[in-house]
């Protein structure tokens, strides 16, 4: 897509990225508030996020990492009392504009939930529910290529290929959340947000979801919350750590971990708080 | 035993947890006993009602009955007229009643911004709901008779019974809409779908089943209407049918049956218990019977509906 190079020593006056230095920005917020009636729950977020890389939002329960992660594809929107603030950049153009429609922005910005969330429909009506609405395939020998590529790219093929009709519910957790990953992908989204995808499953669920996240940022922007500084270490190559509604510290992953500048961010990854 | 002897203070202290375990237990038994004593309340009234029903007309339902009009003479009466009637009336009821409540809670609960006006519109659906149906007739009377001039019609009273149904249909959909999880919402939302996308393929697939319930509620209670029907000049007595709705020539399908007058099973059922004889008060009972039979029967179908849309989904 049309990209836009921001040096990122210029967008995001606070940090010293090295790892991530001259890469394309995808997403860039600034000043971002959200409002939940009268309740403030996020306090001028301004975050860079680089394209094709892995970014982890991390920090303790109610800090706003989600709320944010929902401000990307406007999914606050479907929130009546939410209220949302400041600009969310996606390729340099504000979502949070009146002229962007979010349902096409969120062709472009897929989601994966905390729980597995298929729906009450067979594998194969899953993954093609979105080329389906948007109008991306007509022939049945396109959704069904749209289906094996979607559950390959998933690395779920393998395991469905022979009961594509059964129910999607009827698969285990992490298959399901595979499977809801497919089913992002299937729209061919640019960017892929996932809140806190492994928080249901088991350790070896969790392992092949991040094996996964890790091939598919070849191809995709991923921002992914996760409670756990492990996983945020193993896939992401930027950290964001959200503290009571603000955005401490921002920057590459190892540098976060290593030698964060707050004390906050120190306290939080060291287990003292959180 | 031997932990009692060695720690005797402990004893006492067991036997009174052992007492009152005992006691709980009692008490346990005593709700399942409550519970199917009034279970079966319910059960033996209805088992007796349809017992002392069949008794006594039971002899009156052959081929005869369903296919002859009303007649003076009881053993040659049939209610021809009145489960044709009762069939067409609910007909319109059930075309206009259900998607005009199932739009109007679909709306209400997906739509409509929650603030004070939907509080006062919610309210008032409810209230609604508990209007004694003679009411209705009254309104239907008043509004659609005398006022749009439809007539003591088949038409008014599907329409009079379809209002009448209607807070029940509405409310029932509100509920089995609300009872869809919202993270089925957002799955939808989340890949792009419009709010009548995420309504139409994903909400409402997953709420029919209860929207349904309400339907068979909504219907069984309409079927059994009699007070809102005869005020708006439903007849007694009736040894005609409505034209048929199929015709030989073209378009093939008429609306003229809307605009006959018209009686229903009830209407009947009260025509023939309120006449002297023996005979003609088996003639009630029959009707009686043929009326729990279509009640049971409608709602059969709509259980057999209910549970293919079950089957469907693959939650």
């Amino acid at each position: 897509m049309n990209q836009i190079n921001i040096d990122v020593t210029r967008a995001t006056q606070v940090q010293a990225p090295d790892a991530l230095h001259g890469a394309t920005i995808k997403v860039s917020s600034r000043d971002v508030d959200v409002h939940y009636g009268t309740k403030q729950a996020l306090f001028k977020v301004s975050v860079d996020i680089p394209a094709n890389a892995v970014t982890a939002f991390i920090g303790p329960s109610g800090c706003g990492k989600s709320t944010f992660l929902r401000c990307i594809n406007r999914m606050n929107d479907t929130i009546p009392a939410a209220r949302v603030t400041g600009a969310v950049n996606l390729d340099g153009v504000n979502i949070n504009d009146r002229s962007v429609d979010p349902v096409q922005l969120r062709a472009r910005v897929g989601m994966v939930f905390q729980k597995p969330n298929p729906f009450p429909k067979s594998i194969y009506e899953n993954i093609i529910y979105g080329p389906k609405i948007h109008g991306l395939a007509r022939a049945k020998a396109d959704f069904d290529a749209i289906v094996e590529s979607s559950l390959r790219k998933a690395s779920l093929w393998e395991e469905v290929k022979d009961r594509l009709h059964d129910a999607g519910t009827g698969l285990s957790g992490g298959q399901q959340q595979r499977l809801c990953i497919a089913r992002a992908i299937a729209v061919s989204p640019e960017v892929i947000l996932m809140d806190e995808p492994c928080s249901a499953l088991d350790p070896i669920a969790t392992a092949r979801i991040e094996e996964l996240i890790d091939e598919l940022k070849q191809n995709y922007t991923i921002i992914i919350v996760t409670h756990s500084m492990q996983q945020a270490a193993r896939v992401s190559q930027k950290t964001a750590f959200f503290h009571l509604g603000t955005l401490v510290e921002q920057g590459p992953t190892t540098t976060i971990f290593t030698a964060p500048r707050d004390k906050r961010t120190q306290d939080y990854i060291t287990g003292r708080f959180g | 035993m031997s932990m009692a002897l060695s720690q005797p203070a402990r004893t006492s202290t067991d036997q009174a947890f052992a007492e009152h375990l005992k006691r709980r237990h009692r008490r346990e038994v005593i709700f399942i006993m409550l519970g199917i004593l009034a279970t079966s309340v319910g059960l033996i009234a209805l088992a007796m009602l349809v017992v002392d029903l069949a008794v006594s007309g039971l002899t009156r339902i052959n081929f005869d009955f369903f296919t002859n009009f009303p007649s003076r003479r009881a053993n040659q009466a049939g209610i021809l007229s009145a489960w044709v009637g009762s069939l067409l009336v609910m007909l319109v009821t059930a075309s206009i009643g259900i998607p005009l409540g199932v739009a109007a809670g679909i709306y209400l609960e997906e739509y409509a911004p929650k603030n004070i006006w939907t509080n006062i519109v919610e309210i008032n659906v409810s209230n609604l709901a508990g209007v004694p149906s003679i009411v209705y007739g009254l309104l239907a009377l008043g509004l659609f008779v005398y006022g749009f001039g439809t007539g003591r019609s088949i038409f008014t009273a599907g329409l009079t019974l379809a209002l009448l149904i209607l807070p029940i249909i509405i409310v029932s959909t509100r509920e089995a809409i609300r009872a869809v999880p919202w993270s089925l919402r957002e799955a939808a939302y989340g890949i792009g779908a419009t709010k009548w996308q995420v309504t139409r393929d994903h909400v409402l697939p997953a709420a029919i089943p209860g929207i349904l319930t309400g339907v068979i509620i909504g219907i069984s209670r309409a079927i059994g209407e009699t007070a809102p029907l005869v005020t708006i000049g439903a007849l007694s007595f009736i040894a005609f049918l409505p034209p048929s709705p199929v015709t030989g020539t073209f378009p093939f399908i008429s609306f003229a049956w809307m605009f006959e007058g018209f009686t229903v099973l009830p209407i009947q059922l009260f025509n023939w218990v309120s006449r002297p004889g023996q005979d003609f008060h088996a003639n009630a009972a029959a009707a009686g019977l043929v009326l729990l039979a279509v009640t049971l029967m409608l709602n059969g179908v709509a259980i057999y509906f209910r549970y293919q849309l079950r089957k469907k989904l693959k939650w």
